[in-house]
């Protein structure tokens, strides 16, 4: 570890963290990168005092939108004047909903996406790597209407406008809705 | 334990994303030609995730073989002989029964497959298949539910999805089949032996299948093979044609 002292205009680990708490994330923009869980470690380089290596974890292998939010997080840093940025792709442990703050799941509400709940992230850890039960997910009590907040909805289909999503219709006041699916 | 050649290694990593890759490239080609909006959106998804999987292992493959080669030049710079997917994902889409047959029979193995290797002796594969784990429980739940739904829904839709499943069971033994390749990998602790897989899987499909009011096909059936040792149906070189023309066109080519 580089010590603080061996460059002191550089700015501290905490402002990183403060600064790229708000980049948006680009497809569900009203939550940060920071937020969703996707930086996982920031750190100056042990080589390097102004290199600031980021650690990021994808949600999903195949989402469109890391190399988008592994720019965003470069540009961000370099605008507020960081030399050198070095992006690090931790697969292990692998993303969870988990990691999605509280402050996240409250924004995502409101933006008209139910957040995860503890019964959906419950099953979604039984199901993880298992031969599935048929016929579940139908209805799911725990999941709040974004728009009325009735609890009594339906799934539509399993994908909905993204892969992190599913897509569910509520039977009181009809409209469908996002859900920020368990992983 | 013996440690396994990076020879057989490449091979071993190649055989697992070039299955992912080319189902990737089969599913695509329904984009925006779904039978429903919901339909289409849950094919592309299940596309990239496996994109990103296929991603994933080539370029690990890539590492083992020390040549240089990225994921892209795996994926777009070799010919259908240089393929080690299992012929089942190569299988023309058909119908929608077709489609999500193929994709029911592939996944209820690939969730099997996946969880053997998360306890692999090499932490890179651990940790792919970890990632790659959440993802194909999933695309499994929607498999599985559209094939009940599907079996057990009309006449036309049961007579389809059952033609669908005799049609396809012959590309199945190939997933319970080992080579010397699998052998070395399960001997060095990197793999796992295929055919200790089957039991499970037929339990499980045969459970979803009895729902669906669906017939399993005959057990002493003749089964195709080839596929993870590069010998393909003709199917795959038109598939390759069209995923690698504009890389070859303009090689290195970026938006």
């Amino acid at each position: 570890m580089v010590t603080e002292r061996a460059s002191p205009n550089r700015p501290s680990i905490d402002e990183l963290w403060s600064w790229l708490a708000e980049v948006p994330d680009p497809e569900i923009p009203v939550v940060s990168v920071v937020d969703l869980g996707i930086v996982r470690d920031i750190a100056w380089s042990s080589q390097d005092a102004e290199t600031a290596i980021i650690t990021v974890t994808p949600t999903y292998s195949g989402c469109p939108a890391t190399d988008v939010i592994g720019q965003m997080i470069q540009e961000e840093l370099l605008k507020r004047g960081v030399k050198r940025v070095h992006l690090r792709v931790q697969l292990s442990p692998a993303w969870t909903t988990q990691w999605l703050t509280d402050k996240a799941r409250q924004k995502l509400q409101e933006y008209g996406i139910a957040p995860p709940t503890e019964e959906t992230a419950a099953e979604g850890d039984a199901l993880s790597g298992s031969l599935v039960t048929l016929g579940q997910g139908a209805h799911t009590p725990s999941l709040a209407c974004p728009r009325c907040g009735s609890t009594n909805n339906e799934m539509i289909s399993r994908f909905g406008s993204t892969p992190c999503k599913s897509l569910h219709r509520c039977l009181d006041c009809l409209e469908p809705f996002d859900h920020f699916k368990c992983h | 334990m013996q440690a396994a050649s990076n020879a057989s290694k490449m091979i071993y990593l190649l055989r697992l994303g070039d299955s992912a890759l080319v189902l990737s490239q089969r599913i695509s080609e329904l984009c925006g030609k779904g039978p429903a909006l919901e339909e289409d959106l849950a094919l592309a998804n299940t596309a990239l995730d496996l994109l990103g999987q296929a991603r994933l292992w080539l370029s690990y493959a890539g590492e083992i073989e020390g040549d240089g080669r990225d994921e892209d030049a795996l994926a777009f710079l070799r010919s259908d002989r240089e393929f080690h997917n299992l012929l089942i994902v190569e299988q023309l889409n058909g119908n929608y029964a077709g489609t999500i047959m193929r994709q029911f029979l592939f996944d209820a193995w690939h969730t099997l497959a996946l969880a053997q290797l998360t306890q692999s002796s090499d932490p890179r594969i651990c940790e792919i298949a970890q990632k790659s784990q959440k993802e194909v429980t999933y695309h499994l739940r929607r498999s599985s539910d559209l094939i009940v739904r599907m079996g057990d829904g009309t006449e036309v839709s049961h007579a389809l999805t059952q033609a669908a499943l005799d049609q396809l069971w012959p590309f199945t033994g190939e997933m319970f089949t080992g080579d010397a390749i699998d052998e070395e990998m399960t001997a060095a602790g990197v793999g796992f032996d295929p055919a200790q897989l089957k039991q499970t899987w037929q339990t499980y499909i045969d459970q979803v299948f009895t729902v669906a009011t669906l017939q399993l096909p005959r057990q002493d059936a003749w089964m195709q093979k080839g596929g993870k040792q590069g010998v393909h149906s003709e199917h795959l070189s038109y598939l390759l044609a069209e995923m690698q023309v504009l890389h070859r066109a303009h090689p290195g080519a970026k938006w």
